[in-house]
């Protein structure tokens, strides 16, 4: 809870027509007005309709809305789309087609109050590595390229918040993983609130620091990454895609095995050192299907990462093969993916003392 | 043989009609074609249907509403006598009111196909980047649908060069005020004057053909949304 929060409260709902199930959005939260808040959740699940109701594209019958103590939206007030000092990502390409590239960065940079410091546009331009494509028109450029440009674009507004609509779910894997950086820099040099629209959980686990969860028009759940990703009962995916996020900082390079020590809260990790230096902070991304469960360190398992654990709680049900645990690693929370039958050989249930063999972990930035 | 100097009056004539016309209509119509493209009122239909009248209406039918409403006795009428500017039929202005009628389809429907291709997106992108609703209107909106207004303009003139029947009605045959050039060519031919309406006969069928093809050239260039309608 800071004055910097988001208060948001939106009724809206579409009545059900013939062929169409119709729709409803319910949302009473405050949302932080700080880092990465990754909205997430499934389509029709209303996260870009709650988008739009923020941004003031979309009027919702009944709400409010208060930005950093400023009010946007309450009964009879309705700030219009274009004096809320918000940055807009969409989807798909929204350059304006009869506008070069830079014609579009100036569009947002002519309009942008108050007026951004002298040298916004070239950072933000070197930062989007735009240089070489300021010339083009949006169709001489290629989908990653129009998505760099229209972020680019939505930063020279000088917003006090960003809105991102899934930016990255037009692009195919590759463009993906073209624009990922880019964002993660975003995040690294502007100190400004982003929200970000996604269904999928790897940009989120890549991104977000706080999630907020989306079913059906309503809030599933919100909290921080790892609270979120470490919490059994949270419908994110299929349990065999389940993750947690560890923030880490490199402590050690081993370049005899190329290997660095990362250290988490509660223990560390090798992890095959792929350029790190020490002292990075990064984020390591656990699978809970790479994760086993001994009762004993065993000192001669192949797996290098052996973490002291205690079992917090057990996710198993009736007629399935695997269970879900999550384990408390000091402060950290990992899940285990293992087979009730072992679970039970093990007689492993919460408070058990035990050891997580992880057998991988992939350091996502 | 050439032009007499009647013809030349007729064509000046012709010209001054035509142009005011279209000043007229891309006012008038663009915020018609923005409405209808936008609205999902139950009046749309019934507007659309009213501004597309004038396609398959016989002229002489819509002229002669036309000039009952602007007689003494109907409501145009009615109007301009009150605002001291007399009654419209037989005068040049009288002309135009008819002609704004007549053309009205002309210049609205390029101007909707236009909005309409535009969509919604780019409106509310230039809304996210701080452009309140006349600056996307003029930044976007415009440039966007720059195609569509260079349809509507050229189609207005032409068709309304292009008039005859309604003006008949409206205008009557007096020279220099209402004696346009489809009216000169129909007085030549009354007269059994052949060579002379084949002058003015034939200058119109180029000058109409040019027109076309110009537009159907700048819509082949453009690729696109300019024209969904015959004439």
């Amino acid at each position: 809870m800071s004055a910097s929060d988001i208060i948001t409260r939106f009724q809206l709902a579409y009545p059900a027509a013939e062929g169409d199930p119709g729709f409803s959005l319910s949302v009473d939260t405050r949302l932080p007005g700080r880092g990465i808040t990754g909205i997430f959740g499934q389509s029709g699940s209303g996260k870009t309709t709650l988008l739009r109701c923020i941004a003031g594209l979309q009027q919702s019958d009944a709400g409010q809305l208060v930005v950093g103590g400023e009010t946007w939206q309450e009964n009879g007030v309705f700030v219009p789309a274009h004096r809320r000092p918000i940055g807009y990502v969409f989807q798909e390409s929204s350059l304006l087609d009869h506008l070069s590239a830079s014609g579009n960065l100036q569009y947002a940079l002519r309009r942008a109050r108050p007026t951004p410091p002298a040298q916004l546009y070239d950072h933000v331009v070197a930062l989007m590595a735009l240089e070489p494509l300021l010339a083009r028109y949006p169709h001489q450029l290629s989908g990653g390229e129009r998505q760099r440009v229209a972020i680019a674009r939505a930063l020279l507004t000088h917003p006090r918040l960003l809105l991102m609509d899934e930016p990255l779910a037009s692009l195919d894997s590759g463009r993906k993983h073209e624009i990922l950086p880019y964002l993660e820099r975003l995040r690294e040099e502007f100190a400004l609130p982003i929200l970000y629209v996604s269904h999928s959980l790897d940009e989120i686990a890549r991104l977000a620091d706080h999630v907020v969860m989306m079913k059906a028009g309503r809030l599933a759940g919100a909290g921080s990454l790892a609270e979120v990703l470490g919490d059994l009962h949270m419908p994110l995916a299929p349990d065999d895609e389940r993750c947690v996020v560890l923030e880490g900082r490199v402590t050690e390079c081993d370049p005899h095995w190329n290997l660095a020590r990362i250290e988490i809260p509660g223990g560390h990790l090798w992890l095959a050192n792929l350029n790190l230096t020490v002292g990075q902070p990064l984020r390591v991304r656990i699978f809970a299907r790479d994760v086993s469960i001994t009762l004993h360190a065993h000192a001669d398992s192949s797996i290098l990462n052996r973490l002291q654990a205690s079992v917090a709680a057990i996710s198993a049900e009736e007629g399935k093969a695997l269970a879900l645990v999550q384990l408390r690693i000091g402060s950290s929370v990992i899940l285990a993916r293992v087979t009730r039958r072992s679970l039970a050989d093990l007689r492993i249930a919460p408070g058990s003392q035990v050891w997580a063999q992880v057998k991988s972990a992939a350091i996502v930035s | 043989m050439g032009f007499s100097e009647a013809d030349w009056i007729a064509i000046g004539l012709t010209l001054r009609l035509a142009v005011t016309v279209t000043i007229l209509l891309l006012l008038l119509g663009t915020p018609i074609a923005w409405w209808l493209a936008r609205t999902s009122s139950r009046w749309k239909g019934p507007v659309s249907a009213l501004v597309a009248l004038p396609l398959v209406l016989p002229p002489s039918v819509l002229g002669f509403y036309l000039l009952l409403s602007m007689g003494p006795g109907g409501p145009i009428g009615q109007l301009t006598t009150s605002l001291g500017w007399g009654t419209l039929p037989f005068t040049f202005w009288g002309l135009v009111v008819a002609s704004l009628f007549y053309s009205l389809p002309f210049v609205v429907q390029p101007i909707q196909n236009a909005i309409e291709a535009i969509g919604t997106r780019p409106l509310e992108v230039a809304a996210t980047l701080r452009a309140g609703p006349w600056d996307r209107l003029f930044t976007v909106v415009l440039p966007l649908a720059r195609p569509g207004f260079i349809s509507a303009a050229i189609l207005g003139f032409a068709h309304t060069v292009g008039e005859f029947g309604v003006i008949l009605m409206i205008g009557g045959n007096i020279p220099g005020e209402t004696r346009v050039v489809s009216v000169q060519v129909y007085d030549y031919v009354e007269m059994m004057q052949y060579e002379r309406a084949h002058w003015l006969a034939g200058t119109m069928l180029l000058f109409s053909f040019v027109v076309l093809l110009a537009l159907y050239g700048f819509r082949r260039q453009r690729q696109g949304t300019v024209l969904r309608m015959g004439g």
